[in-house]
């Protein structure tokens, strides 16, 4: 694993148990992903897009095979250590935004920076750079229930980039959005990922989505079945 | 110290389910104290009561025949004065009482009473013997109670005429002038009775320097000389109070678990409805690097903080009413003493630090376990599981 890559797995098999058998989700996956990309793990559901993603983002365990992040090999970090890990290194974006209904806006974003120790004056002044690139300053007050789904997903978007991650993993961001918001939040991304120099992981199957990718990973039924440069 | 902050950032932000919560538990915190305490103030009043006004501090010493509830034995149940008793008697710091029983005719009316003698000058009970003064007429001069005045129709200044039979059981006749109505919440000193100086019963009953009891202001240490006299202490005597103090703390306790159960089930609701329905939260957490640990950490905090917002919101809406139970108490109406119950017309709550420190401890004691307990679902939650909301 040299300097510029930031995920490698190889040989990544995943398996629920289902009745008195098996399921296998992914079956072999080796993958490799540098520092800086804006990548898409596109395929059908059922393909093993989110349990790549998981297993990535020290969610979940692979069944067979390694998985490396940041230099860290995941099948040897306990339950805190992998906490730590995403706490310390990775965003997370989900498909149905996940903020905290009780918090305000500027609470949800602040939350990681909480969890991290920094001092309330870096936190105000991180969570408000955070909601200026995703232009919802102006909201930072409000509660979740009061935004729409586009200005929802902005603030998780926020939330993941709020301690400057060097991974973002994105589960279906723009599943829940319409297409004018979906590429609103799509360019807020890519412009994180040019300016910031933020790796992104996405799972989608939405075509909007795979219009923005610089790289596309095609999963089926576990398994790559390409990965192609697309920008 | 972050789980604090966020315990209680997600208490106040989940404002009405907060507050009903609180609202609550503070109640039940409120009733709980209130009730045991009317109890602890209902017991407080009676030993005060029976102590002070009935038995003596020190207890008493009974003629060994002397059966309070069999009238058949107070004809013989007099004695001469227990001999180490003499220096106490001699400067009224014992109250020597001679109990015979007599008969009065209040407005054409027979009624059967017990007649008291005592030293007017006695200390060892709270009675006003030292209105027992001879009159302007007079005759021999008698104290009754409130009850029995309402009864007999007798008032202040009143001649009455009282029959007794003397030692050798020979019936004599004697007026008797009404120089005290005594208020009195203890109705075994009141109900029935009349009492008279000692010396004047002993004289009419031909039993001088004898006495059926002597109230004592300190334990009898050892034992009497005279096996005739028996010592009966503040347990033995107030043996009765102590039975109906317990079925009532037994009542007492039934209502306090009833509110306990009902403070809890309150927090343990909440819990268990944050564990199905919140499963999202907790993913959203543990993807955002809260160990599986801190997240049951979270949740307990936030239940256990339910408990002590309570215990602050109930104290101070309780402050006015545990105030006025102290101060003007509880007014019953037609009053306990007619029960048989030494209390008068208004029992005072009585707040000690047992009840306070003792009931706050159990609760918060008992909603950090509830609070706790549903959370251990926690531990075997996955966070994909938990993202999925599964």
């Amino acid at each position: 694993m040299d300097n510029g890559t930031l995920i490698k797995t190889q040989g990544l098999v995943k398996r629920y148990p289902v009745g008195t058998g098996y399921f296998t989700a992914l079956n072999g996956v080796n993958l490799e992903v540098n520092a800086g990309e804006f990548v898409g793990l596109v395929g059908p559901s059922g393909s093993g897009k989110t349990t790549l993603l998981n297993i990535i983002g020290a969610l979940d365990t692979a069944t067979e095979g390694t998985v490396e992040v940041l230099g860290k090999d995941l099948a040897t970090l306990t339950g805190p250590q992998a906490a730590k890990h995403r706490s310390s290194f990775l965003g997370f974006i989900f498909q149905t935004y996940n903020l905290l209904p009780v918090y305000t806006v500027f609470e949800n974003v602040e939350f990681p920076l909480l969890l991290l120790g920094k001092s309330a004056a870096e936190r105000k002044a991180m969570v408000m750079e955070a909601l200026e690139w995703v232009g919802i300053a102006d909201k930072a007050k409000s509660r979740p229930k009061m935004l729409s789904g586009g200005e929802s997903q902005r603030v998780a978007i926020a939330r993941a980039m709020v301690k400057k991650p060097q991974l973002v993993l994105a589960d279906e961001p723009t599943a829940n959005l319409d297409a004018k918001n979906s590429h609103h939040i799509l360019d807020t991304m890519l412009k994180l990922n040019n300016d910031l120099g933020t790796t992104f992981v996405f799972a989608t199957h939405d075509e909007k989505v795979i219009s923005y990718l610089k790289r596309k990973v095609t999963l089926v039924d576990g398994a790559i079945q390409s990965d192609e440069t697309t920008a | 110290m972050i789980l604090f902050k966020l315990a209680w950032r997600n208490l106040v932000g989940a404002g009405l389910r907060t507050w009903l919560n609180v609202l609550v538990l503070a109640m039940a915190f409120i009733l709980m104290i209130w009730g045991k305490s009317v109890v602890d103030g209902m017991a407080y009043q009676l030993y005060d009561a029976m102590t002070n006004i009935e038995f003596g501090k020190g207890g008493q010493l009974w003629h060994s025949e002397f059966d309070p509830l069999d009238p058949l034995t107070i004809e013989d149940a007099h004695a001469v004065y227990p001999e180490e008793l003499a220096g106490r008697i001699a400067t009224d710091d014992v109250a020597t009482i001679l109990v015979r029983q007599g008969t009065i005719y209040p407005e054409g009316r027979m009624q059967t009473i017990m007649i008291k003698g005592i030293n007017p000058g006695q200390k060892a009970m709270d009675l006003p013997t030292d209105k027992i003064v001879v009159g302007s007429t007079g005759l021999t001069p008698a104290l009754i109670g409130q009850k029995m005045a309402n009864k007999t129709g007798l008032t202040q200044g009143d001649l009455l005429t009282v029959r007794w039979r003397d030692a050798g059981g020979t019936f004599d006749a004697r007026d008797v002038e009404i120089v005290h109505i005594m208020n009195t919440v203890v109705q075994t000193v009141d109900k029935n009775q009349i009492w008279i100086p000692i010396a004047d019963l002993q004289l009419m009953s031909d039993m001088d320097g004898q006495a059926t009891m002597i109230a004592l202001t300190q334990p009898f240490e050892g034992t009497p000389s005279s096996p005739v006299w028996v010592y009966r202490d503040l347990d033995f005597l107030l043996r009765d109070t102590q039975e109906l103090i317990t079925a009532k703390n037994a009542g007492g306790n039934i209502m306090y678990g009833i509110l306990f159960a009902i403070a809890l089930l309150a927090i343990f609701d909440t819990q268990v409805l944050s564990i199905f329905r919140r499963k999202k939260e907790m993913g959203t957490l543990m993807a955002m690097g809260l160990t599986r640990a801190k997240v049951i950490g979270l949740f307990t905090l936030e239940g256990s903080m339910n408990g002590l917002l309570a215990f602050g919101a109930g104290f101070i809406l309780g402050s006015p009413l545990f105030y006025y139970m102290a101060v003007h108490g509880y007014t019953v109406p037609g009053g306990m003493d007619d029960l048989g119950m030494a209390l008068g017309n208004t029992i005072y709550a009585k707040y000690g630090a047992g009840l306070m420190l003792g009931t706050t401890s159990l609760l918060f004691a008992t909603v950090v376990l509830v609070s706790w307990l549903p959370t251990r679902k926690i531990s075997k939650l996955t966070p994909t599981d938990a993202l999925r909301g599964k």
